[in-house]
């Protein structure tokens, strides 16, 4: 509770106590939070009637309006909002290596660094911006058709396509996704792998990350040979996990000079576990980036929300096993039959329109929740989505601060909009 | 809730554990009321004469810190606000936003028929219930009073969801009040322009009342006179700026009222908040309909999440209802609801020995989407549900949870081969990768499913029944 400058005499209380017959309180206790200046005896305990009572006196409660009189004029009062304040602070991690830094990429990105909740700027300036990684994988996979049809001319060429994803779609990282690897896919070699790599580093010039194919047994040796054909490109490696030989990929990525992703799924105490197990293998704290899994909207979403924004208050809250900047697969979402399907298999539904209009929307609404919840990264898909998510991230990031067009819209006038583009 | 751990309400409740309120012990009832749980009532015995003033402030002490309102009449009625946390796992958010679409005063009474009927009827089904949204805002584009009334009229007569009246014009309130004050209206709203008027007009009415100003002070000074009035049921709107810094300030303001108003006891703003995605569609144009849309969906994302108890939105296309009621679910399920259901085998509709076998994980989630496709379109079968302790089929398969093993014990225990004789069990696609493993596992034969439980009846119609000797 905010000091008050107000003075109390202990008549004013004395007659609270009495109005608020306190002896009835007499087997409640509040301890700490109530501070109050009683005769330079600080920290009494009061119960919470008296608390009222005491706020109501020092003017904290409104003061009645006199019965029966006109109100010539609005009741003056102002708002204050009192400033959070964590003692935990975010890793920040830089992802990509410049040719001074002994890489090739053309710029690096930074993400993490936060000492408050996702864009509350007036607790804390968030030091980064969240960044959209776009995905490619290395063979043709199926794909909704909205998502498709932008990929469909480079879905045989992973280079071709991380090129299409910065030229075209603006991408400030390319993840490939190593997928053909998986032993029940086409099970190409790890060798294969890292080729695919170095044409992906060749093709651009953004930070990328490096996918597995989820398979625990493979992964470890493909992202081992991965990582040493990308050594000093400090690459995104996705992902270690508890299920397989994590240390394997662990030391690839320290070897390499690489960044890695620790992988769980929707379970605070395993992130904490596979961090712990991390730290000993000698992985620095800047060299990690956590997943904690991603549920598409309507199917998990709400696990996912809360799982991330758990680890991020707890992580302020000076957990140090939480505290890394978070990576969320927001394609994911087109896991979600609404994404993709064409009508609703259920036959009461009212009418589900095109699934093309529904698929971008479940990867924006999806991308941007795991935002709010403390994502600072996003791998997605649909180039659509990435730009509306990457918009409406940097305007609350701040971005576009000192632009004040927006301001200018007369937003009261909503209630008369007829259709027409507000102008400036 | 101003009080901080069951103890504490303990101590205005009699302590007497006379057993009234179905708990054993008052302490009991006292942690159920603290999760909200239970309602007061429940406590006969406080009721008593003697414990009147007690009563009286454990019901002050319990009331949620932000003030709940109800608009609308009858069972379409929907509360807002209630809200006591800023972060849905510390307990629960409770009343989830209500979802306003617009209609306008200008628009012929055929297209204004047509909206109403489509906003009215919306439905889509959701983890074993139909979802579906919660008013209707009539907007004034003629500042005409007449043509105002008529609207409302119209709507009234067509629709059972609450209604919101729309304008800044006191007459135009007036004028539809005068039609739908019976239906408990939400107006919209006072502002430092019209705010004499429309206190006026609210008292008289006895309806909710929506104060608009983006700026705060004023905004607390409105809130203060109203309630100093005697006017309560106050929603909050300090203004939706659609992009730009305007839109970062936006949030930031809800972010601001809403903490304030649960952790610092600021009693001026602790009223539900009104957010307008609409005004995305004042930088897009109709013309740019999919855009408008996608920003406004993008707009109301943000303001579900934090923190807005109503909001007023213009799309009616499919794909922003579905994406915009399906985020407000998710936001404001009890997440203290458990994660999985009982593992065993479920028999959907009547079931034969013929009848296929589908095999699925207990994560809620999946288990009630597969059991409503099977049993939406009347597919008599059998679901065999196996404990993947609470995970879905593609991060369980990803993660281990779903395994042969597990397949091979639940085959075994639940007694399948009893019940069924044709030894054939049905995977999730997503599955797929178990399929061979499974076949020698088990002495199954496995069939591979589709990705989607949604496509289960098309699959029906090429993989059912199996062709013998497969």
């Amino acid at each position: 509770m905010r000091k008050e400058e107000k003075k109390l005499t202990l008549a004013d209380i004395a007659r609270f106590l009495e109005k608020y017959d306190v002896l009835e309180l007499e087997d409640v206790t509040i301890k700490g939070d109530v501070e109050l200046e009683l005769g330079g005896s600080p920290g009494v305990a009061l119960p919470p009637a008296l608390i009222q009572a005491l706020q109501s006196l020092m003017g904290v409660q409104r003061p009645q309006a006199p019965e029966g009189k006109e109100l010539g004029e609005l009741l003056p009062a102002r708002f204050e909002a009192a400033r959070a304040e964590w003692a935990g602070k975010i890793e920040e991690v830089t992802i990509g290596a410049t040719r001074a830094e002994g890489g090739t990429r053309e710029r690096t990105v930074t993400i993490g660094g936060e000492r408050s909740l996702p864009f509350y700027n007036f607790d804390f300036e968030m030091p980064h911006k969240p960044v959209i990684s776009l995905d490619c994988f290395d063979m043709p996979i199926s794909l909704a058709k909205a998502v498709r049809e932008h990929y469909e001319d480079v879905m045989e060429d992973p280079g071709e396509w991380a090129k299409k994803n910065v030229r075209e779609f603006g991408a400030e990282m390319v993840t490939i996704h190593l997928i053909s690897t998986d032993p029940t896919i086409k099970n190409t070699s790890a060798r294969d792998a890292a080729k695919t790599v170095e044409d992906v580093l060749q093709a651009v010039k953004v930070p990328i990350v490096i996918g597995g194919s989820g398979n625990p047994d493979k992964d470890p040796e493909v992202l081992e040979a991965a990582a040493e054909a990308a050594a000093g490109e400090r690459c995104l490696i996705a992902s270690a996990n508890l299920n397989m030989d994590y240390e394997r990929i662990a030391k690839a990525a320290l070897k390499h000079g690489h960044v890695i992703i620790s992988w769980t799924q929707l379970d605070i105490n395993a992130q904490k576990t596979l961090n712990r197990y991390l730290f000993k293998l000698g992985v620095p704290r800047e060299d990690i980036v956590i997943d904690p899994t991603t549920a598409a909207l309507g199917y998990g979403l709400d696990y996912a929300f809360t799982n991330i924004e758990r680890m991020r208050l707890a992580a302020l809250k000076g957990d140090k096993d939480l505290a890394f900047p978070i990576s969320c697969g927001i394609t994911n979402a087109w896991g979600a039959r609404e994404a993709w399907m064409k009508n609703s298999p259920i036959k009461e539904d009212s009418d589900w329109g095109p699934a093309r209009y529904r698929g971008p929307l479940y990867e924006i609404v999806t991308g941007l929740t795991l935002g709010l919840a403390g994502g600072d990264m996003f791998m997605m898909m649909h180039p659509q989505a990435a730009r509306t998510v990457k918009r409406v991230t940097q305007m609350l990031f701040g971005a576009e601060r000192g632009d004040d067009k927006a301001q200018k819209v007369e937003i009261a006038d909503w209630v008369t909009w007829a259709g027409e583009v507000v102008k400036k | 809730m101003k009080l901080r751990s069951p103890m504490e309400i303990w101590g205005y409740l009699p302590g007497t554990n006379c057993g009234e309120c179905g708990e054993k012990t008052c302490l009991a009832f006292a942690s159920l009321l603290k999760e909200r749980k239970r309602k007061l009532e429940l406590c006969t015995p406080l009721f008593e004469a003697r414990y009147a003033e007690k009563r009286k402030r454990l019901a002050e002490l319990l009331a949620p810190e932000i003030r709940e309102i109800e608009i609308g009449v009858g069972a379409r009625a929907k509360k807002i606000g209630g809200e006591d946390v800023l972060h849905r796992h510390e307990l629960t958010f409770f009343n989830r936003t209500a979802l306003a679409y617009d209609v306008w005063d200008t628009m012929d009474a055929e297209e204004l028929n047509e909206r109403v009927r489509r906003i009215t009827e919306w439905r889509k089904f959701y983890i074993g219930d139909f979802l579906t949204v919660d008013a209707i805002a009539i907007r004034s584009i003629s500042g005409d009073a007449g043509r105002f009334a008529e609207c409302v009229r119209a709507v009234a007569a067509q629709t059972d969801l609450p209604i919101v009246l729309c304008s800044f014009d006191a007459n135009v309130l007036e004028a539809g009040l005068k039609e739908a004050a019976d239906r408990n209206p939400l107006v919209y709203a006072a502002d430092k322009a019209n705010w004499k008027e429309v206190l006026g007009l609210v008292k008289r009415y006895k309806v909710p009342v929506t104060l608009f100003s983006p700026d705060l002070d004023t905004l607390s000074s409105l809130a203060l006179t109203f309630s100093s009035a005697g006017v309560t049921n106050l929603v909050l709107d300090p203004g939706t700026y659609p992009t730009g810094e305007g839109l970062a300030e936006s949030f930031s303001r809800f972010l601001r009222i809403r903490r304030a108003a649960i952790l610092e006891e600021k009693k001026v703003v602790t009223y539900p908040l009104m957010a307008v995605p609409l005004t995305a569609w004042m930088r897009y144009g109709a013309e740019n309909a999919l855009e408008a849309s996608y920003w406004e969906a993008a707009i109301a994302s943000v303001f579900i999440i934090k923190y807005a108890d109503i909001m007023i939105l213009h799309s009616i296309e499919p794909h922003s209802m579905i994406a915009e009621r399906t985020l407000v679910a998710n936001i404001y399920t009890d997440p203290r609801r458990p994660v999985s259901v009982e593992p065993g085998l479920r028999e959907i509709g009547a079931p034969t020995e013929h009848a296929p076998l589908f095999l699925t994980t207990n994560f809620a989630l999946t288990y009630y989407t597969v059991e409503s496709d099977i049993s939406s379109n009347k597919i008599d079968s059998y679901l065999l549900v196996v404990d993947t302790e609470g995970i879905g089929v593609e991060a369980a398969v990803a993660g281990g949870q779903l395994n042969v093993g597990l397949i091979k014990e639940a085959l075994e225990s639940y007694k399948v081969a009893e019940k069924v004789n044709h030894k054939t069990l049905v995977i999730p696609g997503l599955a797929a990768r178990l399929s061979g493993e499974t076949e020698d596992a088990t002495g199954w034969t496995v069939l591979v499913g589709p990705r989607d439980s949604g496509r289960i009846p098309d699959w029906m119609t090429t993989n059912w029944p199996p062709k013998s000797g497969s």
